[in-house]
């Protein structure tokens, strides 16, 4: 595989006596697909703070790119080229899909015309064209984890942090996004996906992180994973580890 | 500048009235412990109460200090009418609007009882007003007007007496529970509205208490709500938003504060300290000097 | 509606405005129409210096004669001081007032002042300035100062409300074309996505700090700009009336309820407060206070039942305080 964009190594951090994220050091190819999962509470969301600069770590260090970006502000990383998607979806509630998403292509786009053409380009790729004149207040679940992608995507990352982007879809959606995805990561971009939908995981991560408990457990691809016994206890189950191997890539 | 025979009167009166501040503070503490608002009408209410007494002296000849069942009665109703009638309808139960509605509620107060009152400045004259106590520990002595050794006495007993409502009595319970998990709380058959207005009356009923402890040592006029608000928000933010022993240390300490600045500064720039406190404690700990929960 | 017509359509709005408000100016001569029209207009400027802050930044700040007094003060002390012609002290007002605006907005979005901490700083600011103000002599401490009566355009005084109904025109004109730029550049875009959420705007690249203050410096330098004007047209300020509440209330509630965060609502809503203020003293006489008690009502009303102010396209007041106060203090990243 390429050299990493992104890299971890051995970051630690607390919230009180709990230890959320514990000595966690992964590469993230440049040009991947990839994707880290685990059960609820393993502290995923907040791997994904401490790579964008939304919380410090204890211990250890971040690097983008080959900078150490340990500790550097989220606008920072953001426009290094690292956008980051939110488990809750943060719109902004009050004003429109295009000028969301303008708000990401403002990132490169000085003049206010030019981001809200690039808004309405970003919002052909994802599918939200009909509804730019929409208040984001008004879209649907699925429409409202698009607007996130689409704002993120409009900042033309070289990473994408994308958290839970499928939760809450029912399978049609799921169908739909999926291609999307894929799309974007064929683009050039590198994606990492914090996902629970172990279908998209199996059908579009080139290798994955499990984590449990705050630590890494097990990496390797799709197929690896859902076969590992640590995997399976922690988090998969048998049932759905069985079904997932009959499926594996 | 450190003589002793100057600070310890200095100390003392700002203890006397440091104790009036707490007591306006707990009031305060209260309001945002159970219904998390900021309230920025408790100035204003407390110099309806101020007016109030002013009224029932001058008007109905009741001394002040007899007046306090009344005063705190009539305070807590127009509390309990205001929460519910009023600040509950415009926030549509919602926290967010409510420091505007409190905004609007302490500018129609003052404005009324600056239509009613006119600006200037008026006092009352007791039997005791000039009386003065002599006080003399080991460390130092002083003369402490009686109304102010009243003021103290009173408020300590009245916190005192705040305190063991919130802890002891079922209301307490019941205040205690929406503060800490409102949706719990209504589970629970407990009505949150109604503890809310009573929560919001008995604030109010603390600033009947300290108009009546006030009024004798001090002055009222359609202004005075602003410098209390100030004075009471640097209490509670000092304190530890929700603290009750914060609001007692930090408004003794913050009285004490106001009468050294008045001491070295003079009047008006001895008023400075506080604000200047303020603003620090907000930059650099907003949670206080005692963080958590009464 | 494509969003390059909007923009021209507010222009256009706004070429207009002008023109038929300097026209009314030129043409009427009633000493009430031309006083009415002025003291409109400055209200207009006030809720529309509050409205960068507060509509589009999402930054309520209740102690906005701050800077709307430090404006006054260098424009008399200017005069009175340092015998500098009125036209030079009015931009050294605004330049000051936005010192000053910077100097409380570092302060206060360092340490990631939100909502209703943020409002009760500026009042305490507000409340500081207004206490040295009295107590120092070189502001001419309670007393206040007075400009000297010395007529002449060249000297800021006009034989009319006509001239300085012009004057503020300007002003507000400025501030108009400023808010139009908000609504129309990155730096609104930026401005009111940290409004709305200030987490997603600096997830995709937004500076919080810096923007906030760029808001709080345009914020200050308009209210400036109001306090100088005030000083031409009555030729005396003092503390209260510079730092006092009056003026940071009429900011506020002229905003909200025009509509805060548009183009039209702080005229809208200063329109309309001084009309009530207008019918209150001729149904009641001249008393003392009575406009506040009308602006409070109308406060609290607004609240009640039209957060989205008069024009019902303002930001809605409710939306604002999710991310209030309490999560003020972030984990510093």
């Amino acid at each position: 595989m390429s050299t990493a964009l992104l890299s971890l190594q051995g970051v630690t951090r607390s919230f009180g006596g709990l230890k959320a994220v514990h000595n966690v050091s992964l590469g993230v190819p440049d040009g991947s697909l990839t994707a880290l999962i685990g059960p609820n509470g393993a502290g995923k969301t907040t791997l994904f703070a401490l790579m964008s600069g939304f919380l410090l770590p204890d211990r250890g260090r971040i690097e983008f790119d080959g900078d150490d970006i340990t500790g550097r502000s989220p606008h920072l990383n953001a426009r290094a080229g690292m956008a980051r998607t939110f488990q809750i979806v943060q719109p902004f509630a009050a004003q429109t899909v295009r000028e969301n998403i303008a708000v990401g292509a403002h990132l490169h786009q000085g003049r206010r015309s030019m981001a809200l053409a690039a808004a309405e380009a970003v919002a052909q790729q994802v599918g939200l064209a009909s509804q730019l004149d929409k208040p984001a207040a008004d879209l649907t679940v699925a429409g409202r984890k698009r607007l996130e992608l689409a704002r993120a995507l409009a900042t033309q990352p070289r990473l994408l942090l994308l958290d839970e982007v499928l939760a809450g879809l029912n399978p049609q959606e799921i169908a739909e996004m999926i291609p999307v995805v894929r799309a974007i990561a064929r683009g050039g971009v590198t994606v990492l996906m914090i996902e629970h939908v172990m279908q998209a995981v199996m059908h579009l991560a080139q290798h994955v992180w499990v984590l449990a408990q705050g630590e890494l457990i097990a990496q390797g691809s799709p197929a690896e994973v859902t076969g590992n016994a640590h995997v399976i206890e922690a988090y998969l189950g048998h049932g759905t580890a069985a079904r997932l191997q009959g499926q594996a890539k | 500048m450190f003589n002793l025979s100057i600070l310890f009167p200095s100390v003392l009166n700002g203890l006397t009235t440091g104790a009036v501040y707490a007591l306006i503070a707990l009031g305060l503490t209260l309001i945002y412990g159970v219904l998390h608002i900021i309230n920025f009408a408790h100035g204003a209410a407390l110099m309806v109460a101020l007016y109030g007494v002013y009224w029932l002296k001058t008007g109905m000849g009741i001394d002040p200090y007899l007046a306090l069942p009344l005063m705190v009665m009539a305070m807590f109703a127009l509390g309990y009418g205001l929460q519910r009638g009023v600040i509950n309808r415009a926030s549509h139960g919602k926290d967010e609007n409510i420091l505007l509605v409190t905004l609007g509620v302490s500018i129609v107060m003052e404005n009324l009882a600056l239509l009613a009152f006119k600006s200037d400045t008026r006092t009352i004259e007791t039997a005791y007003t000039l009386t003065t106590v002599p006080i003399d520990i080991g460390i130092g002595q002083a003369m402490i007007a009686l109304p102010k050794l009243v003021a103290f006495g009173g408020a300590v007993i009245a916190s005192a007496i705040l305190i063991l409502i919130v802890t002891r009595t079922d209301l307490g319970r019941a205040i205690r529970a929406v503060a800490k998990e409102k949706h719990g709380a209504k589970l629970m058959g407990i009505d949150v509205e109604h503890v809310y207005a009573m929560s919001f009356g008995i604030g109010l009923a603390c600033l009947g208490a300290a108009a009546c402890l006030l009024l004798p040592a001090y002055y009222v006029n359609p202004q005075v709500g602003g410098g209390f608000v100030l004075v009471a928000f640097t209490i509670v933010v000092l304190g530890g938003m929700g603290s009750f022993a914060g609001a007692l240390v930090g408004g003794l300490l913050i009285g004490v504060v106001e009468s050294l600045g008045g001491l070295y500064l003079g009047e008006s720039l001895g008023q400075i300290g506080i604000f200047a406190i303020f603003i620090v404690v907000l930059l650099l700990r907003p949670q206080g000097l005692f963080s958590g929960n009464s | 509606m494509s969003s390059l017509s909007i923009s021209l359509r507010e222009r256009l709005s706004i070429a207009v405005f002008a023109g038929v408000v300097a026209t009314l100016l030129w043409v009427l001569d009633s000493g009430v129409a031309l006083n009415f029209i002025m003291m409109t207009l400055y209200a207009a400027l006030l809720a529309q210096a509050w409205n960068v802050l507060g509509g589009f930044g999402g930054q309520f700040s209740f102690g906005h004669a701050l800077f709307f007094g430090t404006g006054a003060y260098v424009q008399a002390m200017a005069q009175v001081h340092w015998g500098l012609n009125p036209w030079l002290a009015l931009p050294l007002g605004m330049v000051i007032s936005t010192a000053v605006g910077l100097f409380v907005g570092a302060l206060s979005f360092r340490y990631g002042l939100k909502g209703s901490y943020f409002a009760l700083v500026t009042l305490a600011f507000a409340e500081v300035f207004r206490i040295v103000a009295t107590s120092v002599p070189f502001t001419g401490a309670g007393v206040g100062l007075m400009v000297p009566l010395r007529e002449g355009v060249d000297n800021m005084q006009f034989a009319s409300r006509r001239g300085y109904g012009l004057l503020v025109l300007s002003l507000v004109v400025l501030a108009l074309c400023l808010t139009h730029w908000l609504r129309h550049s990155r730096f609104g875009a930026w401005l009111q996505a940290v409004r709305d959420n200030e987490d997603a705007a600096r997830a995709v690249g937004v500076n919080p700090f810096g923007i906030k203050l760029g808001a709080i410096a345009l914020s200050a330098a308009l209210m400036g700009s109001a306090g100088a004007f005030y000083v031409q047209v009555f030729q005396y300020i003092d503390p209260g009336i510079a730092y006092g509440p009056h003026t940071s209330v009429e900011a506020l509630v002229g905003a909200i309820v025009g509509g805060m965060g548009t183009l039209w609502g702080p005229v809208a809503g200063a329109l309309v407060l001084h009309v009530l203020a207008d019918l209150t003293r001729n149904l009641f006489g001249q008393l003392p206070g009575i406009n506040m008690v009308i602006y409070g009502m109308v406060l609290v009303l607004m609240v009640m039942f039209a957060p989205r102010g008069i024009t019902g396209t303002g930001q809605s007041i409710r939306r604002w305080w999710l991310r209030s106060d309490r999560d003020h203090k972030k984990e510093q990243a």
